[in-house]
Protein backbone atom coordinates (compact mmCIF):
# COMPACT_ATOMS: atom_id res chain seq x y z
CA UNK A 1 0.00 0.00 0.00
CA UNK A 2 0.99 3.43 -0.37
CA UNK A 3 1.76 6.43 2.21
CA UNK A 4 -0.56 9.51 2.25
CA UNK A 5 1.03 12.88 3.50
CA UNK A 6 -1.60 16.12 4.68
CA UNK A 7 -0.19 18.54 3.20
CA UNK A 8 0.55 22.00 5.78
CA UNK A 9 -0.61 25.30 3.62
CA UNK A 10 -2.76 28.44 4.16
CA UNK A 11 -4.78 27.66 1.52
CA UNK A 12 -2.63 30.10 -1.15
CA UNK A 13 0.70 27.92 -1.02
CA UNK A 14 2.30 25.03 0.94
CA UNK A 15 3.75 25.82 4.18
CA UNK A 16 7.54 24.80 3.99
CA UNK A 17 7.70 22.38 6.70
CA UNK A 18 5.79 20.01 4.24
CA UNK A 19 8.34 19.93 2.38
CA UNK A 20 10.67 18.54 4.73
CA UNK A 21 7.61 16.05 5.77
CA UNK A 22 7.86 14.92 1.98
CA UNK A 23 11.29 14.36 2.58
CA UNK A 24 10.55 11.56 5.45
CA UNK A 25 7.45 10.28 3.79
CA UNK A 26 8.87 9.23 0.86
CA UNK A 27 11.79 7.28 2.93
CA UNK A 28 8.97 5.26 4.29
CA UNK A 29 7.12 4.60 1.18
CA UNK A 30 8.15 5.84 -2.30
CA UNK A 31 4.40 5.54 -3.80
CA UNK A 32 3.74 9.01 -1.67
CA UNK A 33 -0.18 10.45 -1.94
CA UNK A 34 -0.42 13.86 -0.92
CA UNK A 35 -4.25 14.62 0.72
CA UNK A 36 -4.54 18.45 0.31
CA UNK A 37 -7.93 19.95 2.12
CA UNK A 38 -8.34 23.57 1.82
CA UNK A 39 -10.64 26.05 0.79
CA UNK A 40 -9.92 27.74 -2.71
CA UNK A 41 -6.67 25.36 -3.11
CA UNK A 42 -6.06 24.83 -6.75
CA UNK A 43 -2.55 26.78 -6.52
CA UNK A 44 -1.76 24.83 -3.89
CA UNK A 45 -2.54 21.50 -5.29
CA UNK A 46 -0.49 22.71 -8.73
CA UNK A 47 2.59 23.63 -6.53
CA UNK A 48 2.15 20.20 -4.92
CA UNK A 49 2.40 17.80 -8.11
CA UNK A 50 5.27 19.56 -9.10
CA UNK A 51 7.18 17.64 -6.14
CA UNK A 52 8.99 14.67 -8.10
CA UNK A 53 8.42 12.59 -5.09
CA UNK A 54 4.21 13.22 -5.05
CA UNK A 55 3.19 10.43 -6.95
CA UNK A 56 -0.10 11.83 -6.60
CA UNK A 57 -2.32 14.47 -5.30
CA UNK A 58 -5.77 14.58 -3.63
CA UNK A 59 -7.80 17.17 -3.36
CA UNK A 60 -10.62 17.90 -1.19
CA UNK A 61 -11.92 21.74 -1.38
CA UNK A 62 -14.49 23.07 0.61
CA UNK A 63 -15.11 26.63 2.50
CA UNK A 64 -15.44 24.60 5.24
CA UNK A 65 -11.81 23.45 5.61
CA UNK A 66 -10.71 27.12 5.43
CA UNK A 67 -9.36 27.57 9.12
CA UNK A 68 -7.64 23.70 9.57
CA UNK A 69 -10.18 22.76 11.99
CA UNK A 70 -9.57 18.99 13.26
CA UNK A 71 -13.16 18.24 13.52
CA UNK A 72 -13.59 18.51 9.94
CA UNK A 73 -10.56 17.50 8.53
CA UNK A 74 -10.25 14.01 10.35
CA UNK A 75 -13.66 12.56 8.89
CA UNK A 76 -12.31 12.70 5.55
CA UNK A 77 -9.11 12.36 6.41
CA UNK A 78 -9.88 8.67 8.02
CA UNK A 79 -11.98 7.85 5.05
CA UNK A 80 -8.90 8.11 2.46
CA UNK A 81 -7.16 6.21 4.77
CA UNK A 82 -8.58 3.13 3.44
CA UNK A 83 -6.10 2.95 0.77
CA UNK A 84 -3.38 3.65 2.56
CA UNK A 85 -0.61 1.99 5.13
CA UNK A 86 0.66 4.85 6.69
CA UNK A 87 -1.01 8.69 7.33
CA UNK A 88 1.74 11.36 8.29
CA UNK A 89 1.86 14.89 8.58
CA UNK A 90 4.58 17.47 10.34
CA UNK A 91 5.11 17.23 14.17
CA UNK A 92 4.22 21.16 14.18
CA UNK A 93 0.29 22.58 16.18
CA UNK A 94 -1.04 21.72 12.66
CA UNK A 95 -0.21 17.94 12.62
CA UNK A 96 -0.14 17.82 16.57
CA UNK A 97 -3.63 19.09 16.20
CA UNK A 98 -4.79 16.84 13.90
CA UNK A 99 -3.11 13.94 13.99
CA UNK A 100 -4.05 12.01 16.64
CA UNK A 101 -7.61 12.55 16.48
CA UNK A 102 -7.28 10.41 13.04
CA UNK A 103 -5.16 8.00 14.68
CA UNK A 104 -8.05 7.10 17.49
CA UNK A 105 -10.54 6.89 15.23
CA UNK A 106 -8.60 4.34 13.13
CA UNK A 107 -7.63 2.04 16.45
CA UNK A 108 -3.80 3.01 15.69
CA UNK A 109 -0.95 4.44 18.43
CA UNK A 110 0.56 7.13 16.92
CA UNK A 111 3.89 7.45 16.70
CA UNK A 112 5.46 11.50 17.31
CA UNK A 113 8.00 13.14 16.12
CA UNK A 114 10.05 10.75 14.44
CA UNK A 115 13.46 12.05 13.83
CA UNK A 116 14.86 9.17 11.33
CA UNK A 117 13.28 6.77 9.03
CA UNK A 118 14.93 3.34 10.09
CA UNK A 119 12.75 1.13 7.71
CA UNK A 120 8.64 1.46 6.95
CA UNK A 121 7.93 0.35 10.47
CA UNK A 122 11.05 1.04 12.84
CA UNK A 123 11.97 4.82 13.76
CA UNK A 124 14.08 6.71 15.91
CA UNK A 125 12.31 9.66 18.07
CA UNK A 126 13.52 11.94 21.16
CA UNK A 127 11.92 11.25 24.44
CA UNK A 128 12.38 12.98 27.56
CA UNK A 129 13.48 16.84 25.87
CA UNK A 130 15.85 15.09 23.90
CA UNK A 131 17.86 13.49 26.37
CA UNK A 132 17.09 9.76 25.12
CA UNK A 133 16.25 8.61 21.90
CA UNK A 134 14.30 5.73 21.62
CA UNK A 135 13.69 3.56 18.52
CA UNK A 136 10.42 2.30 18.08
CA UNK A 137 8.38 -0.13 15.74
CA UNK A 138 4.93 0.07 15.21
CA UNK A 139 3.08 -3.46 14.97
CA UNK A 140 -0.67 -1.58 13.88
CA UNK A 141 -1.78 -2.01 10.45
CA UNK A 142 -1.98 1.37 9.83
CA UNK A 143 0.66 3.89 11.15
CA UNK A 144 0.31 7.50 11.93
CA UNK A 145 3.28 9.10 12.00
CA UNK A 146 4.40 12.77 12.30
CA UNK A 147 7.52 14.10 11.34
CA UNK A 148 10.04 16.94 13.22
CA UNK A 149 10.91 18.48 9.60
CA UNK A 150 13.99 20.02 11.05
CA UNK A 151 15.51 16.72 10.66
CA UNK A 152 14.92 15.99 6.85
CA UNK A 153 16.01 18.50 4.26
CA UNK A 154 12.78 19.97 2.07
CA UNK A 155 12.09 17.84 -0.75
CA UNK A 156 12.57 19.87 -4.10
CA UNK A 157 9.89 21.85 -5.36
CA UNK A 158 10.32 21.55 -9.33
CA UNK A 159 10.24 18.56 -11.92
CA UNK A 160 7.42 16.54 -10.74
CA UNK A 161 3.89 16.16 -12.47
CA UNK A 162 1.85 14.10 -10.16
CA UNK A 163 -2.09 13.87 -11.64
CA UNK A 164 -4.24 15.70 -9.50
CA UNK A 165 -7.62 14.26 -8.05
CA UNK A 166 -10.60 15.57 -6.34
CA UNK A 167 -12.48 13.68 -3.68
CA UNK A 168 -15.60 14.30 -1.88
CA UNK A 169 -15.61 16.86 0.79
CA UNK A 170 -17.49 15.95 4.80
CA UNK A 171 -20.53 17.82 6.48
CA UNK A 172 -19.30 20.42 8.56
CA UNK A 173 -19.07 19.95 12.73
CA UNK A 174 -21.63 21.97 14.36
CA UNK A 175 -19.32 22.04 17.32
CA UNK A 176 -16.61 24.17 16.71
CA UNK A 177 -16.43 27.69 15.57
CA UNK A 178 -13.49 29.71 14.44
CA UNK A 179 -12.99 33.53 15.82
CA UNK A 180 -9.63 34.65 14.68
CA UNK A 181 -6.21 34.30 14.39
CA UNK A 182 -3.85 36.48 15.00
CA UNK A 183 -0.66 36.19 12.87
CA UNK A 184 2.33 37.82 13.90
CA UNK A 185 3.50 39.07 10.18
CA UNK A 186 7.31 40.09 9.27
CA UNK A 187 9.69 40.23 6.73
CA UNK A 188 12.29 37.92 8.73
CA UNK A 189 13.05 34.25 7.46
CA UNK A 190 10.84 31.86 9.49
CA UNK A 191 11.86 30.74 12.62
CA UNK A 192 11.77 26.96 11.73
CA UNK A 193 13.78 27.14 8.15
CA UNK A 194 16.00 30.17 8.93
CA UNK A 195 20.15 29.79 8.78
CA UNK A 196 20.65 31.81 10.90
CA UNK A 197 19.01 32.57 14.63
CA UNK A 198 19.55 34.55 17.79
CA UNK A 199 17.44 34.11 20.14
CA UNK A 200 17.00 36.01 23.70
CA UNK A 201 15.86 34.90 27.08
CA UNK A 202 15.16 36.21 30.40
CA UNK A 203 18.76 38.42 30.65
CA UNK A 204 17.07 40.81 28.31
CA UNK A 205 14.92 42.14 30.88
CA UNK A 206 12.74 43.65 28.87
CA UNK A 207 10.94 44.06 25.62
CA UNK A 208 12.18 46.94 24.98
CA UNK A 209 15.90 45.51 24.85
CA UNK A 210 14.96 43.27 22.42
CA UNK A 211 15.84 45.95 19.88
CA UNK A 212 20.02 45.00 20.42
CA UNK A 213 18.51 41.92 19.04
CA UNK A 214 16.57 43.15 16.16
CA UNK A 215 19.27 44.97 14.88
CA UNK A 216 21.63 41.71 14.66
CA UNK A 217 19.33 39.82 13.41
CA UNK A 218 18.49 42.62 10.67
CA UNK A 219 22.18 42.64 9.96
CA UNK A 220 22.47 38.74 9.43
CA UNK A 221 19.02 38.20 8.04
CA UNK A 222 18.18 35.71 11.18
CA UNK A 223 15.28 34.89 12.48
CA UNK A 224 14.51 35.73 16.68
CA UNK A 225 14.20 33.12 19.31
CA UNK A 226 13.60 33.51 23.04
CA UNK A 227 13.32 31.20 25.73
CA UNK A 228 10.05 30.56 27.36
CA UNK A 229 10.90 32.62 30.70
CA UNK A 230 11.35 35.72 27.73
CA UNK A 231 7.83 35.02 26.44
CA UNK A 232 6.08 34.61 29.71
CA UNK A 233 8.16 37.81 31.20
CA UNK A 234 6.12 39.68 27.75
CA UNK A 235 8.88 40.39 26.27
CA UNK A 236 8.29 38.85 23.06
CA UNK A 237 5.15 36.56 21.28
CA UNK A 238 4.60 32.72 21.94
CA UNK A 239 5.57 31.90 18.29
CA UNK A 240 8.77 32.84 19.03
CA UNK A 241 9.87 30.44 22.16
CA UNK A 242 12.13 27.46 21.04
CA UNK A 243 12.13 24.43 22.84
CA UNK A 244 10.62 20.89 24.04
CA UNK A 245 7.05 23.20 24.67
CA UNK A 246 8.00 25.68 21.65
CA UNK A 247 9.59 25.07 18.32
CA UNK A 248 12.55 23.41 17.17
CA UNK A 249 15.51 24.76 15.33
CA UNK A 250 18.38 23.78 13.46
CA UNK A 251 19.96 26.67 12.00
CA UNK A 252 23.77 26.95 10.65
CA UNK A 253 24.08 29.17 13.60
CA UNK A 254 22.01 29.63 16.55
CA UNK A 255 23.17 32.42 19.23
CA UNK A 256 21.59 32.60 22.40
CA UNK A 257 21.90 35.26 24.47
CA UNK A 258 20.94 36.04 28.31
CA UNK A 259 19.52 32.37 28.32
CA UNK A 260 20.75 29.98 31.15
CA UNK A 261 20.26 26.57 29.30
CA UNK A 262 17.66 24.54 30.98
CA UNK A 263 16.97 20.98 29.62
CA UNK A 264 13.83 22.40 27.98
CA UNK A 265 15.36 25.04 25.89
CA UNK A 266 18.31 22.85 24.83
CA UNK A 267 15.59 20.46 23.21
CA UNK A 268 14.44 22.99 20.92
CA UNK A 269 18.52 23.99 19.47
CA UNK A 270 21.08 21.94 20.36
CA UNK A 271 21.38 20.38 17.14
CA UNK A 272 22.28 23.38 15.56
CA UNK A 273 25.13 23.25 13.27
CA UNK A 274 27.42 26.05 15.16
CA UNK A 275 26.15 27.56 18.72
CA UNK A 276 27.37 30.90 20.32
CA UNK A 277 26.40 31.47 24.16
CA UNK A 278 26.38 35.03 25.44
CA UNK A 279 25.55 35.21 29.30
CA UNK A 280 27.25 36.74 32.15
CA UNK A 281 27.54 33.70 34.22
CA UNK A 282 30.26 30.91 33.35
CA UNK A 283 28.85 28.65 35.02
CA UNK A 284 25.60 28.97 33.11
CA UNK A 285 24.82 25.39 30.98
CA UNK A 286 24.48 26.61 28.11
CA UNK A 287 27.70 26.65 27.75
CA UNK A 288 28.53 23.04 27.79
CA UNK A 289 26.84 22.86 24.13
CA UNK A 290 28.05 25.99 22.35
CA UNK A 291 30.89 25.94 20.35
CA UNK A 292 31.80 29.67 21.24
CA UNK A 293 30.99 30.94 24.49
CA UNK A 294 31.67 34.90 25.37
CA UNK A 295 31.09 35.44 29.19
CA UNK A 296 29.95 38.72 29.01
CA UNK A 297 26.92 41.22 29.96
CA UNK A 298 25.07 41.24 26.80
CA UNK A 299 24.41 45.14 27.41
CA UNK A 300 28.05 45.33 26.33
CA UNK A 301 28.54 42.44 24.04
CA UNK A 302 25.58 42.81 21.69
CA UNK A 303 26.51 46.44 21.06
CA UNK A 304 30.20 45.42 20.21
CA UNK A 305 28.90 42.71 18.18
CA UNK A 306 26.85 45.12 15.86
CA UNK A 307 29.68 47.21 15.69
CA UNK A 308 32.28 44.02 14.64
CA UNK A 309 29.56 42.96 12.08
CA UNK A 310 29.13 46.79 10.38
CA UNK A 311 33.30 46.25 10.11
CA UNK A 312 33.05 43.22 7.57
CA UNK A 313 33.11 43.39 3.86
CA UNK A 314 30.88 40.50 3.45
CA UNK A 315 28.53 38.69 5.11
CA UNK A 316 26.89 35.68 4.19
CA UNK A 317 23.01 35.72 3.53
CA UNK B 1 -20.87 21.86 35.90
CA UNK B 2 -18.42 18.73 36.41
CA UNK B 3 -14.57 18.94 35.21
CA UNK B 4 -12.74 15.60 34.77
CA UNK B 5 -8.70 16.55 34.81
CA UNK B 6 -6.12 14.16 33.97
CA UNK B 7 -3.22 14.38 35.61
CA UNK B 8 0.08 11.83 34.81
CA UNK B 9 2.94 11.19 37.08
CA UNK B 10 6.16 11.85 35.70
CA UNK B 11 10.11 11.94 36.11
CA UNK B 12 10.25 15.68 38.10
CA UNK B 13 11.37 18.48 34.86
CA UNK B 14 14.40 19.62 37.33
CA UNK B 15 15.84 15.82 37.32
CA UNK B 16 18.82 15.22 34.36
CA UNK B 17 17.19 12.25 32.58
CA UNK B 18 19.97 9.58 32.23
CA UNK B 19 19.52 6.11 29.95
CA UNK B 20 19.97 3.14 31.38
CA UNK B 21 22.78 0.98 30.40
CA UNK B 22 20.77 -1.79 29.08
CA UNK B 23 18.90 0.36 26.33
CA UNK B 24 15.62 -0.44 27.89
CA UNK B 25 14.37 2.86 29.23
CA UNK B 26 16.03 6.08 31.46
CA UNK B 27 16.79 5.57 35.40
CA UNK B 28 13.41 5.74 37.70
CA UNK B 29 14.74 4.54 40.66
CA UNK B 30 15.46 6.97 43.37
CA UNK B 31 14.42 9.38 40.86
CA UNK B 32 12.22 12.38 41.84
CA UNK B 33 8.72 11.97 40.45
CA UNK B 34 5.68 14.81 39.99
CA UNK B 35 2.73 15.63 38.35
CA UNK B 36 3.19 16.50 34.57
CA UNK B 37 3.54 20.22 34.81
CA UNK B 38 0.87 21.23 32.23
CA UNK B 39 -1.22 19.05 34.26
CA UNK B 40 -0.61 21.84 37.11
CA UNK B 41 -2.10 24.39 35.10
CA UNK B 42 -5.17 22.15 33.93
CA UNK B 43 -6.41 21.64 37.64
CA UNK B 44 -5.53 25.16 38.20
CA UNK B 45 -7.85 26.42 35.88
CA UNK B 46 -10.36 23.76 36.73
CA UNK B 47 -9.84 25.12 40.50
CA UNK B 48 -10.62 28.78 39.28
CA UNK B 49 -13.55 28.29 37.13
CA UNK B 50 -15.17 26.17 40.41
CA UNK B 51 -13.88 29.64 42.32
CA UNK B 52 -15.84 31.29 40.09
CA UNK B 53 -19.51 29.63 40.68
CA UNK B 54 -19.46 28.20 37.21
CA UNK B 55 -18.33 24.73 38.30
CA UNK B 56 -19.38 22.58 41.03
CA UNK B 57 -16.97 19.63 40.80
CA UNK B 58 -13.59 18.55 39.66
CA UNK B 59 -12.76 15.02 39.59
CA UNK B 60 -8.45 13.99 39.13
CA UNK B 61 -7.81 11.25 37.41
CA UNK B 62 -4.46 9.37 37.01
CA UNK B 63 -3.80 6.09 34.81
CA UNK B 64 -0.41 4.65 35.98
CA UNK B 65 1.18 2.38 38.56
CA UNK B 66 0.05 2.11 42.47
CA UNK B 67 2.44 5.55 42.88
CA UNK B 68 0.54 7.26 40.59
CA UNK B 69 -1.78 8.20 43.57
CA UNK B 70 0.23 11.02 44.66
CA UNK B 71 -0.63 13.06 41.28
CA UNK B 72 -4.37 12.53 42.49
CA UNK B 73 -3.49 13.32 46.22
CA UNK B 74 -1.65 16.45 45.06
CA UNK B 75 -4.66 17.67 43.21
CA UNK B 76 -6.91 16.85 45.67
CA UNK B 77 -4.80 19.39 47.87
CA UNK B 78 -5.29 22.42 45.67
CA UNK B 79 -8.61 21.88 45.14
CA UNK B 80 -10.12 18.96 43.21
CA UNK B 81 -12.84 17.34 45.12
CA UNK B 82 -12.50 13.61 44.56
CA UNK B 83 -10.20 11.13 42.81
CA UNK B 84 -9.92 7.95 40.73
CA UNK B 85 -6.89 6.10 40.07
CA UNK B 86 -6.77 3.86 37.14
CA UNK B 87 -4.38 0.95 37.95
CA UNK B 88 -1.58 0.19 35.16
CA UNK B 89 1.95 -1.43 35.48
CA UNK B 90 4.40 -0.37 33.21
CA UNK B 91 4.29 1.93 29.42
CA UNK B 92 1.02 2.69 29.01
CA UNK B 93 0.65 4.56 25.71
CA UNK B 94 -1.45 7.53 24.99
CA UNK B 95 -4.31 5.35 22.66
CA UNK B 96 -4.63 3.14 25.62
CA UNK B 97 -5.43 6.25 28.18
CA UNK B 98 -7.70 7.70 25.87
CA UNK B 99 -9.84 4.94 25.98
CA UNK B 100 -9.69 4.19 29.76
CA UNK B 101 -10.20 7.71 30.14
CA UNK B 102 -13.37 7.34 27.62
CA UNK B 103 -14.82 4.45 29.55
CA UNK B 104 -14.82 7.30 32.97
CA UNK B 105 -16.22 10.06 30.54
CA UNK B 106 -19.40 7.62 30.30
CA UNK B 107 -19.33 6.94 33.76
CA UNK B 108 -18.70 10.34 35.55
CA UNK B 109 -20.56 12.67 32.29
CA UNK B 110 -18.25 15.58 33.06
CA UNK B 111 -19.08 18.29 31.00
CA UNK B 112 -15.32 19.35 30.42
CA UNK B 113 -12.07 17.39 30.39
CA UNK B 114 -9.32 19.19 30.51
CA UNK B 115 -5.54 17.57 30.47
CA UNK B 116 -2.12 18.87 29.91
CA UNK B 117 -0.95 19.41 26.21
CA UNK B 118 2.29 17.49 26.29
CA UNK B 119 3.42 14.65 29.17
CA UNK B 120 7.14 15.83 29.06
CA UNK B 121 8.20 12.20 29.64
CA UNK B 122 7.17 10.28 26.11
CA UNK B 123 6.53 13.99 24.62
CA UNK B 124 3.73 12.41 22.82
CA UNK B 125 1.38 15.18 22.68
CA UNK B 126 -1.92 13.18 21.75
CA UNK B 127 -3.96 12.09 24.51
CA UNK B 128 -6.62 15.09 24.68
CA UNK B 129 -7.03 14.52 21.05
CA UNK B 130 -7.58 11.33 20.72
CA UNK B 131 -10.07 11.48 23.87
CA UNK B 132 -12.25 13.98 22.02
CA UNK B 133 -12.11 11.64 18.78
CA UNK B 134 -13.26 8.97 21.11
CA UNK B 135 -15.90 11.29 22.14
CA UNK B 136 -16.56 12.66 19.16
CA UNK B 137 -16.63 15.94 21.03
CA UNK B 138 -14.76 19.12 19.65
CA UNK B 139 -10.94 20.06 20.97
CA UNK B 140 -9.53 22.81 21.99
CA UNK B 141 -5.76 21.83 22.01
CA UNK B 142 -2.94 23.88 23.20
CA UNK B 143 -4.94 26.25 25.53
CA UNK B 144 -3.49 29.57 26.99
CA UNK B 145 -6.92 31.39 27.48
CA UNK B 146 -10.19 30.12 28.54
CA UNK B 147 -13.54 32.03 28.67
CA UNK B 148 -16.45 29.67 29.68
CA UNK B 149 -19.76 30.43 28.49
CA UNK B 150 -23.08 29.35 28.25
CA UNK B 151 -22.91 26.49 26.85
CA UNK B 152 -19.65 26.90 25.13
CA UNK B 153 -15.77 27.93 25.39
CA UNK B 154 -13.92 30.56 24.07
CA UNK B 155 -10.41 29.15 24.09
CA UNK B 156 -7.28 31.04 22.53
CA UNK B 157 -4.63 28.41 21.19
CA UNK B 158 -0.87 29.03 20.74
CA UNK B 159 0.04 27.94 17.67
CA UNK B 160 3.08 28.09 15.50
CA UNK B 161 1.91 31.52 13.70
CA UNK B 162 0.87 32.71 16.78
CA UNK B 163 -2.63 32.41 18.60
CA UNK B 164 -5.80 31.39 17.66
CA UNK B 165 -9.60 31.58 19.05
CA UNK B 166 -12.10 29.09 18.55
CA UNK B 167 -15.26 28.52 19.85
CA UNK B 168 -16.57 25.04 21.09
CA UNK B 169 -19.45 23.76 22.47
CA UNK B 170 -19.78 22.11 26.06
CA UNK B 171 -18.78 18.94 26.58
CA UNK B 172 -15.36 19.13 24.74
CA UNK B 173 -11.93 18.27 25.74
CA UNK B 174 -9.02 21.26 26.42
CA UNK B 175 -5.65 20.65 26.47
CA UNK B 176 -3.69 23.01 28.50
CA UNK B 177 -0.55 24.99 27.47
CA UNK B 178 1.89 26.42 30.43
CA UNK B 179 1.08 30.16 29.40
CA UNK B 180 -2.95 29.10 30.76
CA UNK B 181 -2.23 30.32 34.34
CA UNK B 182 0.06 30.34 37.54
CA UNK B 183 -0.93 27.08 39.10
CA UNK B 184 -0.72 27.30 43.10
CA UNK B 185 0.82 25.80 45.95
CA UNK B 186 -1.41 23.35 48.38
CA UNK B 187 -0.91 24.62 51.82
CA UNK B 188 -0.31 22.22 54.87
CA UNK B 189 -3.72 21.90 56.42
CA UNK B 190 -5.05 21.67 52.30
CA UNK B 191 -2.64 18.38 51.98
CA UNK B 192 -4.25 16.79 55.75
CA UNK B 193 -7.81 17.36 54.47
CA UNK B 194 -6.92 15.96 50.98
CA UNK B 195 -5.92 12.83 52.80
CA UNK B 196 -9.78 12.59 53.64
CA UNK B 197 -10.95 13.33 50.09
CA UNK B 198 -12.55 10.28 48.48
CA UNK B 199 -9.99 8.41 45.92
CA UNK B 200 -11.74 5.59 44.12
CA UNK B 201 -9.34 2.45 42.72
CA UNK B 202 -9.90 0.73 39.19
CA UNK B 203 -8.04 -1.88 37.44
CA UNK B 204 -7.84 -1.15 33.75
CA UNK B 205 -9.04 -4.76 32.84
CA UNK B 206 -12.42 -3.86 34.88
CA UNK B 207 -13.47 -1.65 32.41
CA UNK B 208 -12.24 -3.48 29.26
CA UNK B 209 -9.44 -2.40 28.11
CA UNK B 210 -6.31 -3.68 26.95
CA UNK B 211 -3.55 -1.95 27.53
CA UNK B 212 -0.61 -3.85 26.14
CA UNK B 213 1.52 -1.44 24.15
CA UNK B 214 1.21 -1.31 20.29
CA UNK B 215 4.48 0.02 19.95
CA UNK B 216 7.75 -1.60 20.42
CA UNK B 217 10.35 -0.04 22.26
CA UNK B 218 13.25 -1.57 20.67
CA UNK B 219 15.88 0.29 22.02
CA UNK B 220 16.54 3.58 23.99
CA UNK B 221 20.12 5.54 23.71
CA UNK B 222 21.95 8.55 24.88
CA UNK B 223 21.65 11.32 22.36
CA UNK B 224 25.15 12.26 20.29
CA UNK B 225 26.87 14.59 22.49
CA UNK B 226 28.55 17.75 20.95
CA UNK B 227 32.01 18.15 20.99
CA UNK B 228 33.43 20.74 23.57
CA UNK B 229 33.24 24.15 22.30
CA UNK B 230 36.22 27.12 23.54
CA UNK B 231 34.96 30.29 25.31
CA UNK B 232 36.14 33.72 23.33
CA UNK B 233 37.42 36.34 25.19
CA UNK B 234 35.93 39.25 23.31
CA UNK B 235 33.51 40.17 21.04
CA UNK B 236 35.88 40.65 18.28
CA UNK B 237 37.68 37.30 18.91
CA UNK B 238 33.96 35.84 18.50
CA UNK B 239 32.99 37.25 15.22
CA UNK B 240 36.29 36.66 13.62
CA UNK B 241 35.59 32.91 14.54
CA UNK B 242 32.50 33.20 12.95
CA UNK B 243 33.45 33.92 9.98
CA UNK B 244 36.69 32.50 9.61
CA UNK B 245 36.45 29.01 11.74
CA UNK B 246 33.10 28.52 11.38
CA UNK B 247 32.40 30.01 7.92
CA UNK B 248 28.22 30.95 8.97
CA UNK B 249 28.56 34.49 8.43
C1 LIG C 1 7.29 21.46 31.08
C2 LIG C 1 8.23 22.60 30.80
C3 LIG C 1 8.43 22.97 29.49
C4 LIG C 1 9.28 24.02 29.19
N1 LIG C 1 9.46 24.37 27.88
C5 LIG C 1 10.35 25.33 27.58
C6 LIG C 1 10.62 25.70 26.22
O1 LIG C 1 10.02 25.17 25.28
N2 LIG C 1 11.55 26.65 25.98
C7 LIG C 1 12.24 27.27 26.98
O2 LIG C 1 13.08 28.14 26.69
N3 LIG C 1 11.97 26.98 28.27
C8 LIG C 1 11.05 26.04 28.59
N4 LIG C 1 10.79 25.76 29.89
C9 LIG C 1 11.38 26.64 30.94
C10 LIG C 1 12.81 26.29 31.30
O3 LIG C 1 12.80 25.28 32.30
C11 LIG C 1 13.54 27.53 31.86
O4 LIG C 1 12.84 28.04 32.95
C12 LIG C 1 13.70 28.65 30.82
O5 LIG C 1 14.24 28.13 29.61
C13 LIG C 1 14.62 29.71 31.37
O6 LIG C 1 14.70 30.79 30.47
P1 LIG C 1 15.98 31.74 30.49
O7 LIG C 1 17.20 30.94 30.22
O8 LIG C 1 15.69 32.88 29.57
O9 LIG C 1 15.95 32.34 31.98
P2 LIG C 1 16.93 32.08 33.19
O10 LIG C 1 17.08 30.64 33.47
O11 LIG C 1 16.47 32.98 34.27
O12 LIG C 1 18.34 32.57 32.66
C14 LIG C 1 18.65 33.90 32.36
C15 LIG C 1 20.12 33.92 32.03
O13 LIG C 1 20.48 35.23 31.63
C16 LIG C 1 21.76 35.53 32.14
N5 LIG C 1 21.86 37.00 32.25
C17 LIG C 1 21.12 37.83 33.04
N6 LIG C 1 21.47 39.11 32.83
C18 LIG C 1 22.45 39.10 31.90
C19 LIG C 1 23.22 40.11 31.27
N7 LIG C 1 23.04 41.41 31.55
N8 LIG C 1 24.16 39.75 30.38
C20 LIG C 1 24.35 38.42 30.08
N9 LIG C 1 23.65 37.44 30.63
C21 LIG C 1 22.71 37.76 31.52
C22 LIG C 1 21.82 34.84 33.48
O14 LIG C 1 23.18 34.58 33.84
C23 LIG C 1 21.04 33.56 33.21
O15 LIG C 1 21.90 32.50 32.80
C24 LIG C 1 9.93 24.72 30.23
C25 LIG C 1 9.73 24.34 31.55
C26 LIG C 1 8.86 23.30 31.84
C27 LIG C 1 8.64 22.92 33.26
N1 LIG D 1 -1.29 7.90 32.35
C1 LIG D 1 -1.96 9.06 32.36
N2 LIG D 1 -2.77 9.36 33.40
C2 LIG D 1 -3.46 10.53 33.40
N3 LIG D 1 -3.39 11.44 32.43
C3 LIG D 1 -2.59 11.18 31.38
C4 LIG D 1 -1.84 9.98 31.28
N4 LIG D 1 -1.14 10.02 30.12
C5 LIG D 1 -1.45 11.20 29.53
N5 LIG D 1 -2.32 11.89 30.28
C6 LIG D 1 -2.88 13.24 29.99
O1 LIG D 1 -2.66 13.54 28.63
C7 LIG D 1 -1.81 14.67 28.47
C8 LIG D 1 -0.96 14.53 27.24
O2 LIG D 1 -0.12 13.40 27.31
P1 LIG D 1 0.67 12.80 26.07
O3 LIG D 1 -0.33 12.59 24.98
O4 LIG D 1 1.25 11.50 26.57
O5 LIG D 1 1.72 13.80 25.70
C9 LIG D 1 -1.08 14.77 29.79
O6 LIG D 1 -0.66 16.09 30.02
C10 LIG D 1 -2.14 14.30 30.79
O7 LIG D 1 -3.05 15.35 31.08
Amino acid sequence: MSALLIAEHNNKEIRPFTLNAITAASQIDQDLHVLVIGKGIDAVCKSVSEIPNVKKVIQIDNDIYENYLAENFTPVIVKQAENYSHIISSANTFGKNLMPRVAALLDTSQISDIIKVISSDTYLRPIYAGNAFATVKSNDNKKCITIRPTSFDPAPTSGGSAEIVKADSSEASTLIKFVKREEVKSDRPELGTARIVISGGRGMASGDNFKLITAIADKLNAAIGASRAAVDAGYITNDHQVGQTGKVVVPDLYIAVGISGAIQHLAGMKESKVIVAINKDGEAPIFSVADYGLEADLFEALPQFLEELNKLNTIQK
Amino acid sequence: MKILVAVKRVIDYNVQVRVKEDGTGVVTDNVKMSTNPPDDNAIEEAVKIKESGKAKEIVAITIGEEKAQETVRKALAVGADRGIHVKVDGIIEPLAVSKILQKIVEKENPDLVFMGKQAIDDDCNQTGQMLAALLNWPQATFASKIEVKDKSLEVTREVDEGLETIEINIPSVVTCDLRLNEPRYASLPNIMKAKKKPLEQLNATDLGIDTKPRIEQIKVEEPPKRKAGIKVSSVAELVQKLKNEAKVI
